[in-house]
């Protein structure tokens, strides 16, 4: 059992790949809490997809048994968490749960997008800080530099930041050292009712619902009646437990303690993250802040190829669901796609993530639509709706004002690439907030409308800035937009998957695009094939695929027989793979080309 | 119709020769270089694995003979003599039936023809390919354009039919330079011409050269106008197309290769040999004899034949093969004909708004009794056939 004055509860943030991840591997390897054999690189990291991306998507924490210079034995609470934009609630959640954050900057590369993002998070929440400044091992590193850009970006002191080589393992006693004497311990009433923090909640095929806390008064044990104070069920706790990062039951949790409780819930949606847990029998008077809920920022329609795997699609997602509270999900029908379900994300990395985990572990094909935000109508008659498919969007007659939402992005880019990059903001409609230099880097400030953020412009700021810029955004409000909806058609048919909701200003240039990429796409046939994108019923780009000219074998005799037939037979399995639209037939491979996100061809 | 359609009483013979003097890069043919040919044993193989396919058909009235290869023109006449010869004996050669030979214009080759006439042969078809000694050489070839010349000239001396090759849309070939090389086939032609658009076969040094770009075909626009000239000049010159590649005066199709594209049962002998055949059951199946030439000779040797085991080729699919064979000819096929032989209606195996569709496009026609592809339609017929039939 551990006194208070003997546990530090810290989040390692960062920048994506700043070494987060490798960093608590050194930790939970210094201080013991694998075995050596069990070791394996960002050993948090244990989804497939994060260990094959190398990035974290889900925060973890571990608890760890340091024994200090000055003799005493710590209990060492770490949270690792993700780096990119999308997961960010993850961050805020675990930065609500401690009292202290390693802010790890990679020694190379500087302040980041995020670095900034999850620092300002940090001192939000009123955590002691303790700069690390990681990588040091790389021939670019320049601790020095990096130092004076935390002091002059973020305005902390850094003159006692720690360097580390995560990789190598430099720097991680200090770093230990550092956490024990510089990072407050908690402060608990452990003899005030419970009061703990619910943290996270996940599903785990063997233990069921397991629920994250932060004990912060009282102690909570096996068996206990346990209340949740937003939904005021009750349940009775049978597991108690630490990851260290193994489960270890230890049948309670006291004050300033982080760990697990399983109690017989069934279900994820029965949880609520950020709510109050406390004793039915004796509960705490005062309820924790907890979170906003995640809203979801990016929508997309995901449809089976084979339009028979519509029920497994349901399935998947379902499964997928239940570890992930922010994916909201409901079943839609095209008339080019078929059935299929509307989905909505945390943003980008998260489509995709998700969308590559429904193909890889469910093996279902998907074409995805393109990505859009949600709108806010006021309609002429008084009502008002969300809007979350271009599909669903009314007559422009009863639209009497369409909002969009906008956000605040902080883009940080070498100084040689910030012409593009200003140049790109500008195309995409921004207004420039803030313009400030660091160095040799710039630090620009903007807002942006949401609408064209998720169409490919993450890529467009990567290609400019050869990788060199990052971003990070925050949702800031609503604002009218001059929106239309632009229609795709083929042979005059409406590829209703297609249709976007666009800025009239950008409407035109973004329908001669998809009408020349799926130009290029569809296969040349028997017949010509018209493509158009319009505004209303006014066509404002065209292109035409022409009639084959010619297409024969030249030779054919007894031995082809078979051989040709089978080809045809082959031909024919793969129709199931193409939509017909009058005498057109067009592969759904063009469809999921042409709604790839990234436009820069 | 002046030619006869196969019946299931009847048979075409196809014999493979595999040996070539070299292999040509563009060739995907089963065809192979050897030293020397031990043709006494070669001789007997080929009689051996014919008795066993006499076993297989019964008696049967035989359309044609066809010896393809390779390169059947290196065969000893003899050889040649002794299969017809066989032919006659098991099945029995009606006269006047059609006996072909391809043949290559090396003057090797060429000093035989009287002795393959002499064999029972009675027509030929020489492989060409090209009229001037450049292209030639580009294509692999080990004549000269002379002797391509001189060997369509002995032909039409010895043969009463004859007919040869040339592959058009090659390398660096414009729409100009094949209409000269075309004119120039044409005044040579007898009553039959055959006419290959160069094509890139996997595995052969051509495909890996196309590839790495270092073969530059004609682009498709001027392929289809290629096409569309060579329609023109050879029905202008009394050849028109009977199918996609194919050239005749009237009646002087190959009687040989329209069994094929007719549906009728073919026997086929020799390494790689494909045959399609009723059996006595009624079961229709594809046969295919092992391709390597010393595998073949050793199996015949040993069992009596060189063949795979048989493919069961069922109604339906034959159906579908009976439409991607019959509409490469300009005859089309006939709705009555096609079901009597396979079973199956026409409209039972196409899609009727495809059909439609195609006909208003100008690529089909089906008057209710024939249905065919158009000139247009055979330009475009692998796309016409995945349209009309998936
Ligand atoms: N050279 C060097 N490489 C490091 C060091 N620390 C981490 N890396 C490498 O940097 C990459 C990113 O490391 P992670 O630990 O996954 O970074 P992270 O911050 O957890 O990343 P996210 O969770 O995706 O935000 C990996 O390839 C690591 O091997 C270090 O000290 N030196
Ligand atoms: C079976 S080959 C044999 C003929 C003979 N051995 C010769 O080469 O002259 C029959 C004909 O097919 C044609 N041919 C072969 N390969 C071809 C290809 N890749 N593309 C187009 N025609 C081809 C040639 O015109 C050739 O004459
Ligand atoms: S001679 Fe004829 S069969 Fe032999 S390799 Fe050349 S094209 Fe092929
Ligand atoms: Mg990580």
């Amino acid at each position: 059992m551990t006194d208070q004055k003997h546990i530090r509860n810290f989040s390692i943030i960062a920048h994506i790949d700043h070494g987060k991840s490798t960093l608590a591997d050194r930790l939970i390897q210094t201080c013991g809490g694998v075995e050596l054999r069990e070791m394996k690189e960002q050993m948090l990291d244990n989804m497939d997809i994060e260990r094959e991306r190398g990035i974290t998507i889900k925060a973890q924490t571990v608890r760890l048994s340091y024994t200090a210079k000055d003799g005493l034995t710590y209990q060492l609470n770490l949270m690792d968490t993700p780096g990119h934009v999308d997961f960010a609630y993850e961050v805020s959640r675990s930065l609500a749960a401690c009292e202290g954050a390693l802010l790890v900057v990679d020694a190379s590369q500087g302040v980041e997008a995020q670095t900034l993002a999850n620092v300002y998070q940090a001192l939000d929440n009123n955590l002691e800080i303790v700069p690390v400044i990681n990588k040091i091992d790389l021939p670019a590193a320049d601790v020095a530099r990096v130092k004076q850009q935390i002091e002059d970006v973020i305005g902390i002191d850094a003159s006692d930041a720690i360097p580390t080589s995560a990789k190598s393992g430099i720097g991680i006693d200090e770093l230990l050292e550092g956490i024990v004497t510089r990072l407050p311990c908690p402060k608990g009433d452990p003899n005030a009712p419970l009061k703990a923090l619910l943290v996270d909640s996940w599903y785990d095929p063997y233990l069921g619902v397991v629920i994250l806390v932060r004990v912060f008064e009282g102690t909570v044990k096996v068996k206990d009646k346990l209340r949740f104070m937003s939904t005021g069920a009750a349940y009775e706790a049978d597991r108690v437990g630490v990851f260290t990062p193994k489960h270890v039951m230890t049948g309670e949790l006291k004050p300033g303690e982080m760990g697990f409780i399983t109690c017989g819930i069934k279900t994820i949606t029965e949880t609520k993250i950020g709510d109050t847990i406390t004793l039915d029998r004796t509960p705490t008077s005062n309820i924790l802040a907890g979170f906003k809920p995640s809203v979801p920022m990016v929508f997309c329609s995901l449809f089976p190829v084979d339009s028979s795997e519509f029920e497994k699609l349901r399935e998947s997602i379902g499964k997928l669901a239940l570890n992930d509270a922010s994916l909201h999900y409901e079943a839609e029908s095209s008339n080019a796609l078929g059935m299929g379900f509307r989905c909505g994300f945390l943003g980008l990395l998260h489509l995709e993530i998700i969308q590559e985990r429904l193909s890889r572990e469910f093996n279902l094909e998907l074409i995805p639509t393109a990505p859009s935000v949600v709108y806010k109508l006021d309609l002429t008659n008084g009502t008002d709706m969300e809007l979350y498919n271009p599909a669903d969007m009314p007559d422009v007659v009863r639209i009497k004002t369409i909002y969009e939402p906008w956000i605040k992005a902080t883009i940080m880019v070498p100084d040689e690439y910030l012409g593009g990059i200003l140049q790109l903001c500008q195309e995409r409609r921004g207004v420039q907030k803030e313009l400030t230099w660091v160095g040799s880097r710039a630090m620009a400030v903007y807002r942006l409308p949401l609408n064209e953020v998720v169409f490919d412009f993450y890529d467009r700021l990567k290609s400019i800035s050869r990788g060199y810029a990052s971003m990070d955004y925050v949702l800031d409000g609503f604002e009218e937009g001059d929106l239309v909806r632009l229609n795709i058609l083929v042979n005059q048919e409406p590829l209703d998957a297609l249709s976007m909701i666009v800025h009239r200003s950008q409407a035109e240039r973004r329908g001669r695009q998809l009408c020349e990429r799926l130009k290029d796409l569809i296969p040349r046939q028997m017949f010509k094939i018209a493509i158009q994108a319009s505004i209303g019923g006014k066509v404002v780009a065209r292109e035409d695929v022409s009639a084959l000219r010619k297409d024969v074998t030249a030779k054919c005799y007894g031995g082809d027989i078979s051989r040709k037939r089978k080809l045809l037979d082959k031909q024919k399995e793969g129709k199931k793979k193409m939509r017909q639209y009058g005498n057109v037939e067009i592969p759904q491979s063009a469809f999921i080309s042409a709604l790839r996100m990234n436009d820069n061809k | 119709m002046i030619i006869p359609l196969p019946t299931p009483e009847s048979l075409a013979i196809y014999v493979h020769w595999p040996f070539c003097a070299k292999k040509c890069p563009y060739c995907d043919f089963n065809s192979h270089v050897r030293e020397s040919v031990d043709h006494t044993a070669w001789r007997d193989a080929y009689l051996r694995e014919l008795q066993h396919l006499r076993s297989l058909t019964g008696p049967r009235e035989v359309l044609s003979v066809f010896f393809g290869g390779g390169t059947p023109s290196l065969m000893l006449p003899g050889t040649t003599a002794a299969i017809i010869e066989a032919i006659d004996a098991l099945w029995g050669i009606p006269q006047g039936t059609e006996i072909t030979l391809e043949a290559n214009p090396g003057s090797s080759e060429v000093e035989k023809f009287r002795a393959f006439r002499t064999a029972g042969v009675n027509r030929v078809s020489v492989g060409v390919q090209a009229l001037n000694d450049a292209d030639l050489q580009a294509l692999g070839r080990l004549h000269g354009a002379a002797e391509a010349k001189a060997a369509v000239r002995m032909a039409a001396e010895v043969f009463t039919r004859f007919s040869f090759d040339l592959i058009y849309a090659r390398q660096g070939q414009s729409l100009a330079a094949w209409r000269d090389e075309l004119h120039e086939a044409l005044a040579m032609a007898g009553g039959h011409l055959s006419l290959y658009q160069l094509t890139i076969e996997e595995g052969t040094p051509f495909h890996t050269l196309f590839q790495r770009g270092e073969i530059i075909l004609p682009d498709e626009d001027t392929g289809a106008a290629m096409y569309e000239v060579t329609q023109e000049m050879t029905a202008a010159a009394g050849l028109p197309a009977y199918e996609i590649s194919n050239h005749a005066r009237l009646g002087d199709a190959s009687r040989h290769n329209l069994v094929y594209w007719r549906g009728g049962d073919y026997a086929g002998i020799g390494p790689g040999a494909h045959g399609r055949l009723t059996l006595a059951d009624g079961q229709r199946v594809a046969t295919r004899m092992h391709r390597a030439p010393e595998i073949w000779l050793e199996r015949v040797n040993a069992v009596g034949h060189g063949a795979q085991p048989f493919e069961v080729i069922a109604d339906d699919a034959f159906a579908r093969e009976r439409m991607l064979m019959g509409l490469r000819l300009s005859e089309g096929i006939n709705h009555h004909d096609f079901q009597a032989l396979t079973g199956v209606a026409v409209n039972d195996v196409i899609k009727p708004e495809a059909a439609r569709a195609l006909i208003d496009g100008g690529f089909l026609s089906d008057d209710g009794r024939v249905i065919s592809a158009t000139a247009a339609g055979r330009q475009r017929l692998n796309a016409l056939l995945a349209y009309l039939l998936n």
